[in-house]
C-alpha cells in the first residue's frame, strides 16, 4: 500500500468524485460546479504527469483489487496507457472549459456535467485497464455514462440517436464479453501483455481463437466505428458540441480504437495475429472504411455531419497500422491515436463555435466566415491541413510512419488507400476552406450573441485556438523527446523487442 | 450461539404481536424497532456461520430424526443476510411511505389500515428466516403456507378492487401449489420415515413414488415461484400492491419457494437429476427470460414492467439448474454455475427492491405509472430515476453490478460444459433487459410537461438508491458473498452428510 498503488485509482477518483459532486449541486450553483470541474480537471491532469514522470523513472505503478477469486479488478500504468491518459487528461481540462463557456445558461448543467466527469472516468479506467475484464467493464461504463450526453437535448432525433448508440453498443458488448470470458475459460488470464498471452494455443485451438477475435472484434469495432458497425456514429452528432468534441476526439471512439490495439498487440501479438490470418482482413476492412467514410463525408453538408464521416474514416487509421505488421505502422497508429484527437477535437470544437455564434450549421453556409471568425476559422483551417496530412502538421506524421511501415511490410496496397484518402480528404476540406476565406458572405450573419471583444465568448475561442495550436506543436516537435512520438516509439520499440 | 438462529425467527414474531396488540400510533416504532433487531440478529447469524461454519440447533433438545431442527449452512445464512439487509430496507422505506402522520388521522386514506401492515409484514419476516433455517420438510411446509398466507394478506393494505383480485388469484394459486407440495412430502415421509431433508436425500431411490413426490413438490413450487409458464398470477399480483409490499414480494417471496426448490432438488433428489431434467428445466427458464422480457417491453405501466421483469428474472436463476447439472459426460456438479445463479439472486433482490421502491416514489409523485407521464422525471426526481437505472444496470448484468458477475460465471459456465445455447439466452436477455429499462430512462431525459410533479419523502427516495447502490457494489466486491456460497454448495454430499450427523460447529 503506497503511491504506486493509489495513484491509479486516485487518478480515477478525480474525475469520480467530482461527477458524484455535481449531480448533487444545484442549477444555479454555476461558480461552485465550475470550480469543481476546474479542480477535478487540473488534478487529473497534475496526477496524470506525476505517473508519467514516474513511468519514466521506472515506478510500475498498479492497482489489484479482487472481486473473486480469479477474477480481479487490475489497473496498470504502462507506455500505452500514458499516451491515452495524458491526451483524455488534457483533452478533458480543454473540454471542460468549452462546455462551461457553451452551455452557458442552458438547463440541466449539473447533469450533464455530472456525466461528463463520468465519462472521463470511464476512458481514463480503459486506459488504466491491465486486464480486458478491467477493461470491459469501464468499456460498459462509459456506454452507459455517455447515453445521457447524446440525448441531453432531450429532442426526437436525440433520443432516436440515443436509442441506435445503446443498440450498436450494447449488442457490440454482449459479444465482446463473450470473447472475453470464452478467452478466459481457454487460457485462465486475460492480463495484456507484450508478445500477448496466446502463443501455446496458436496450433490447438486455431479456429476458436479466430471466433474469439471475430467477437472482440464486433465489440471493439462498434465503438471504433468501423464500417460497417458505424451507423451510430453520424447520428450521434446532434448531441451538443462538447460531447461531440469529446465523442470523437476521445472518449468513445477513441476507446474502441484503443482496445483494438490492446487486443492486437498485448492479447494475440502481431506474430500470432498475423499466423491465423487475421490481419489481413482487418487491414482491409479499416482500408474500406477509410475510403468509404471519406466518399460520404464528401457528400455531407451539414458540418458536423462532414466531420463525423471524416473521423469514421480517420479512426480507421488506428485500426490499418494496428493490422500492419512492424515497428513502423505501428508507431504510426500510436501516434495517429493522439494525433486525430487532437485534430478533430479543434474541428468540432470550432463547428460547435460557428453554430453557437452566428447559427451555421452548414457547409454551404459558411461563405466568408473567415472574415467574421477569424480565430475560429484558423484553427479550423489548422486542424483540416492537419487532416489532410500537410507537413509540418501532426496528420502528416501519422501518414508518413503508416506509410513507411506499409512499405517496409511489403505491402504497397495500402499507401495507395493513403494517397486516395489523403485526396479525398483534401476534396471535402479544402472547399471549406476555401469558401470560408475567399468568397463573401451571402447576407448579414445571424448574430447569436451580444456584441463581444473577440469574435465569439472566450471559453469558446481559447480552447479551439489551444488545440489547434497543440496539434500544430505535435507535428513541429515531433522529434522532441516528449512528444506522442516520442512515445509511440517507445512502445513500438518494446512491442517489437525480441522479434 | 445458536440460539440467535431462534431469535431470527422469534423476534420478528413478537415483533408481530407487540404492533398488533399495541396502540396503532405507535406500531411503526416499534415495529420499525423490531424490524432493525431482525435484521441484526440476521446479520450476527451470517457472520458467525460466515467465520465458523454450518450451525445447528436442536429444538426442545430433539434432534433430527424424531425432533424438529434448526440447520444453518453457508447458503441459508446467505437467504438469511439477503433477506436482513433488502427487508430492513424496506421497512425503512414502509416508515415514510405508509407515513405516521397518515395513520394517526383516521380520514378515508388510500391504505385501510396502515397499522395492520407492521403486524403482517413482520410476521412474514419471521416466516421467510424459518424457511431459511429448516432442514425439515414439514417444518418447511409451515414455513411456506405462512409465507404465502401474510403476504396475500401484505397486498390487501391496499384498498382498490384491482388489489382484491389479483389477491385472490394469488391466494388461490399459492394454495394449490402448497397443497402439491403437502402430498409430495406426505409420500416421502411414506415411504422414507422421516422428514429431514439430509436423511432423506442419502437414501433415496428413484422409483415411482419417489419420482411422483418430486414432480408434486416441483410444479407445486413451479406455480410459487412463478416459473413460465405459471406466472399467470405474478404481474398483476406484483403490480397492484402498494409500493413497498410491491417490493417485498419481488425481492423476497418469490425466493424462499425458489430456495426451497433448489434445497430440493440438490439435496433430496440430487440423484434423481439428469442432463435431460436440466434441459427441461433450462427451456423453461428461456421462456421466461424470452417471454418476460417481450411482456415487459409491451407494457406501457411501470409496475407492471417491472412485474414482467421480475418473470424474466428468475428465469435467469432457473439457468442455474441447466447449468449446474453435470452434462455432455461430465461427472462433475459445476460450482461456479451454482455460485452465479445465487449471486444473480442476491443482485435481483436488492435490485428489483431498489426499482419498485423507486416506482413507489414515482407513482407518488405523478400520480400515475403510466410511462408516458414521467416526462421530466430526471430533473423531478432525480434520486429515484438514477436508482431506477442503477438497479436496471444490476438487472441488464452490466458491469459494474452484482447482476455482471452472475452473468459472467453464468456464461463461464455454459461456455465450459458446452451448452452455448445458454449463453446465447443469458446474453440476449441482457439486451432485452436494456430495451425495457431504457424504455422509461427514454421518458425520463424529455422536457417535462404537465402535470406538475409533487415533492415525496426524501427517505423512501434513499433508501431505493441505498438498494440500487448495494446492487453495484455487490459487483465490485463479490469475494466474501462467494465464500459463504461456497460453503452452501449442497453436491459436496458426503461433507454434507457428515457435518450434519457428526461433528457440527455450536
Amino acid at each position: 500500500m503506497n503511491w504506486a498503488y493509489w495513484l491509479p485509482l486516485l487518478i480515477l477518483f478525480s474525475s469520480l468524485g467530482t461527477g458524484i459532486a455535481i449531480f448533487f449541486l444545484d442549477e444555479d450553483q454555476v461558480l461552485v460546479r465550475t470550480v469543481l470541474n476546474l479542480a477535478g480537471a487540473v488534478v487529473k491532469l497534475l496526477l496524470t504527469v506525476l505517473v508519467f514522470v514516474g513511468m519514466l523513472t521506472g515506478v510500475a505503478y498498479e492497482t489489484r483489487l479482487p472481486i473473486v477469486p480469479g477474477f480481479e479488478l487490475l489497473l496498470r500504468v504502462d507506455a500505452i496507457s500514458i499516451l491515452f491518459m495524458s491526451l483524455s487528461a488534457v483533452l478533458w481540462l480543454v473540454t471542460t472549459v468549452y462546455a462551461v463557456g457553451y452551455l452557458e445558461g442552458s438547463p440541466y448543467r449539473s447533469r450533464f456535467f455530472g456525466f461528463f466527469s463520468l465519462c472521463v472516468t470511464a476512458t481514463m479506467g480503459i486506459a488504466l485497464a491491465g486486464n480486458l475484464l478491467t477493461f470491459f467493464i469501464f468499456y460498459e461504463m462509459l456506454t452507459l455514462a455517455t447515453y445521457p450526453l447524446v440525448v441531453h437535448r432531450g429532442t426526437r432525433s436525440a433520443l432516436l440517436a440515443g436509442r441506435n448508440y445503446l443498440f450498436y453498443t450494447l449488442t457490440g458488448g454482449a459479444l465482446f464479453l463473450a470473447g472475453i470470458i470464452w478467452l478466459k475459460l481457454l487460457t485462465g488470464e486475460t492480463d495484456f501483455a507484450v508478445g500477448g498471452i496466446l502463443s501455446d494455443f496458436v496450433d490447438s485451438h486455431a479456429w476458436s481463437l479466430r471466433v474469439m477475435f471475430v467477437l472482440m472484434m464486433a465489440g471493439l469495432g462498434v465503438k471504433a466505428a468501423l464500417v460497417p458497425l458505424h451507423g451510430w456514429l453520424p447520428q450521434a452528432m446532434v448531441a451538443p458540441a462538447p460531447v461531440s468534441a469529446l465523442l470523437h476526439a476521445v472518449a468513445v471512439v477513441k476507446a474502441g480504437a484503443y482496445g483494438i490495439v490492446r487486443v492486437v498487440y498485448e492479447i494475440f501479438s502481431t506474430p500470432v495475429a498475423y499466423e491465423l490470418g487475421l490481419l489481413g482482413p482487418l487491414a482491409v476492412l479499416a482500408s474500406v472504411t477509410i475510403v468509404y467514410g471519406s466518399v460520404r463525408a464528401l457528400m455531407q453538408d451539414d458540418l458536423k455531419r462532414r466531420l463525423a464521416f471524416s473521423t469514421v474514416s480517420q479512426l480507421a487509421y488506428i485500426t490499418l497500422g494496428t493490422a500492419i505488421v512492424g515497428p513502423l505502422a505501428s508507431v504510426g497508429a500510436l501516434v495517429h491515436l493522439v494525433h486525430q484527437g487532437l485534430m478533430k477535437i479543434t474541428l468540432f470544437f470550432c463547428a460547435g463555435n460557428f453554430a453557437e455564434t452566428l447559427h451555421v450549421h452548414k457547409v454551404s453556409e459558411m461563405h466568408g466566415i473567415g472574415r467574421r471568425m477569424p480565430w475560429t476559422m484558423a484553427a479550423f483551417t489548422v486542424g483540416a491541413l492537419g487532416m489532410i496530412g500537410l507537413p509540418p502538421m501532426a496528420g502528416f506524421v501519422s501518414k508518413w510512419y503508416l506509410g513507411l511501415g506499409a512499405l517496409a511490410a511489403e505491402q504497397g496496397w495500402v499507401v495507395g488507400v493513403l494517397i486516395v484518402s489523403s485526396l479525398l480528404n483534401a476534396m471535402y476540406f479544402l472547399p471549406i476552406v476555401h469558401v470560408a476565406w475567399f468568397r463573401s458572405p451571402a447576407g448579414p450573419w445571424d448574430e447569436r450573441m451580444p456584441e463581444a471583444r473577440w469574435e465569439t465568448r472566450m471559453m469558446l475561442l481559447a480552447p479551439a485556438v489551444t488545440t489547434a495550436l497543440l496539434s500544430v506543436a505535435a507535428g513541429v516537435f515531433a522529434a522532441s523527446p516528449i512528444s506522442p512520438l516520442a512515445v509511440a516509439e517507445i512502445i513500438a520499440g518494446r512491442l517489437y523487442e525480441g522479434l | 450461539m445458536s440460539d440467535l438462529v431462534v431469535w431470527s425467527i422469534c423476534l420478528p414474531l413478537l415483533g408481530a404481536a407487540a404492533t398488533f396488540v399495541g396502540p396503532g400510533r405507535l406500531a411503526p416504532a416499534v415495529g420499525g424497532a423490531f424490524a432493525l433487531a431482525t435484521a441484526v440478529t440476521g446479520a450476527m447469524v451470517t457472520w458467525l456461520v460466515y467465520d465458523g461454519g454450518v450451525m445447528r440447533h436442536e429444538l426442545g433438545g430433539w434432534g433430527a430424526p424424531l425432533g424438529v431442527e434448526l440447520y444453518v449452512d453457508g447458503l441459508n445464512v446467505f437467504m438469511l443476510g439477503m433477506t436482513a439487509v433488502v427487508a430492513l430496507a424496506i421497512s425503512v422505506a414502509s416508515l415514510t411511505y405508509f407515513g405516521v402522520r397518515d395513520h394517526a388521522a383516521s380520514g378515508p386514506g388510500r391504505w385501510s389500515s396502515a397499522g395492520g401492515y407492521w403486524p403482517v409484514w413482520l410476521t412474514l419476516w419471521a416466516s421467510m428466516n424459518l424457511a431459511f433455517a429448516s432442514a425439515d420438510l414439514f417444518n418447511l411446509y409451515i414455513a411456506l403456507e405462512l409465507v404465502g398466507l401474510s403476504a396475500v394478506a401484505l397486498m390487501l393494505i391496499g384498498r382498490d378492487t384491482q388489489v382484491l383480485t389479483a389477491a385472490m388469484r394469488y391466494l388461490l394459486a399459492s394454495l394449490m401449489a402448497s397443497l402439491g407440495y403437502l402430498l409430495g412430502v406426505a409420500m416421502l415421509y411414506a415411504r422414507y420415515g422421516t422428514l429431514d431433508l439430509y436423511l432423506i436425500g442419502a437414501q433415496l431411490t428413484g422409483e415411482p413414488a419417489t419420482w411422483m413426490a418430486m414432480a408434486l413438490m416441483s410444479v407445486g413450487l413451479f406455480v410459487k415461484t412463478a416459473l413460465f409458464p405459471l406466472h399467470f398470477w405474478l404481474p398483476p399480483a406484483h403490480s397492484s400492491a402498494p409500493g413497498p409490499v410491491s417490493a417485498i414480494l419481488s425481492a423476497l417471496v418469490v425466493k424462499v419457494s425458489f430456495y426451497l426448490l433448489l434445497r430440493l432438488w440438490f439435496v433430496v433428489f440430487a440423484d434423481l437429476l439428469s442432463p435431460t431434467f436440466g434441459q427441461v428445466v433450462g427451456v423453461l427458464a428461456a421462456g421466461a427470460i424470452v417471454g418476460g422480457s417481450v411482456q415487459a417491453i409491451l407494457q406501457r405501466r411501470l409496475k407492471l414492467l417491472i412485474a414482467y421483469s421480475t418473470v424474466a428474472q428468475l428465469g435467469y436463476m432457473f439457468l442455474l439448474v441447466p447449468l449446474t447439472i453435470p452434462y455432455g459426460g461430465s461427472e462433475a456438479w459445476h460450482g461456479g454455475a451454482w455460485s452465479g445463479g445465487m449471486y444473480h439472486m442476491l443482485s435481483h433482490a436488492l435490485a428489483k427492491s431498489a426499482m419498485f421502491l423507486a416506482a413507489a416514489a414515482v407513482l407518488l409523485s405523478v400520480g400515475s405509472d403510466r410511462i408516458r407521464h414521467f416526462r421530466g422525471m430526471a430533473h423531478e426526481l432525480p434520486v429515484a430515476t438514477f436508482a431506477f437505472a442503477l438497479a436496471g444496470v444490476s438487472l441488464m448484468g452490466l458491469p459494474p453490478s452484482g447482476g455482471f458477475v452472475a452473468k459472467w460465471f453464468l456464461v463461464s459456465a455454459a461456455i465450459e460444459t458446452g451448452q452455448w445455447w445458454w449463453a446465447v439466452v443469458i446474453l440476449g436477455g441482457g439486451l432485452l433487459t436494456a430495451a425495457y429499462i431504457f424504455m422509461v430512462i427514454r421518458y425520463a431525459f424529455l422536457p417535462p410537461s404537465p402535470p406538475a410533479f409533487k415533492p415525496v419523502p426524501k427517505l423512501l427516495q434513499a433508501t431505493a438508491m441505498v438498494l440500487a447502490l448495494l446492487a453495484v457494489l455487490i459487483g465490485l466486491r463479490a469475494v466474501e458473498p462467494f465464500a459463504l456460497l461456497e460453503m452452501g454448495t449442497p453436491f459436496v454430499e458426503a461433507a454434507h452428510v457428515g457435518t450434519h450427523q457428526g461433528e457440527v460447529a455450536e
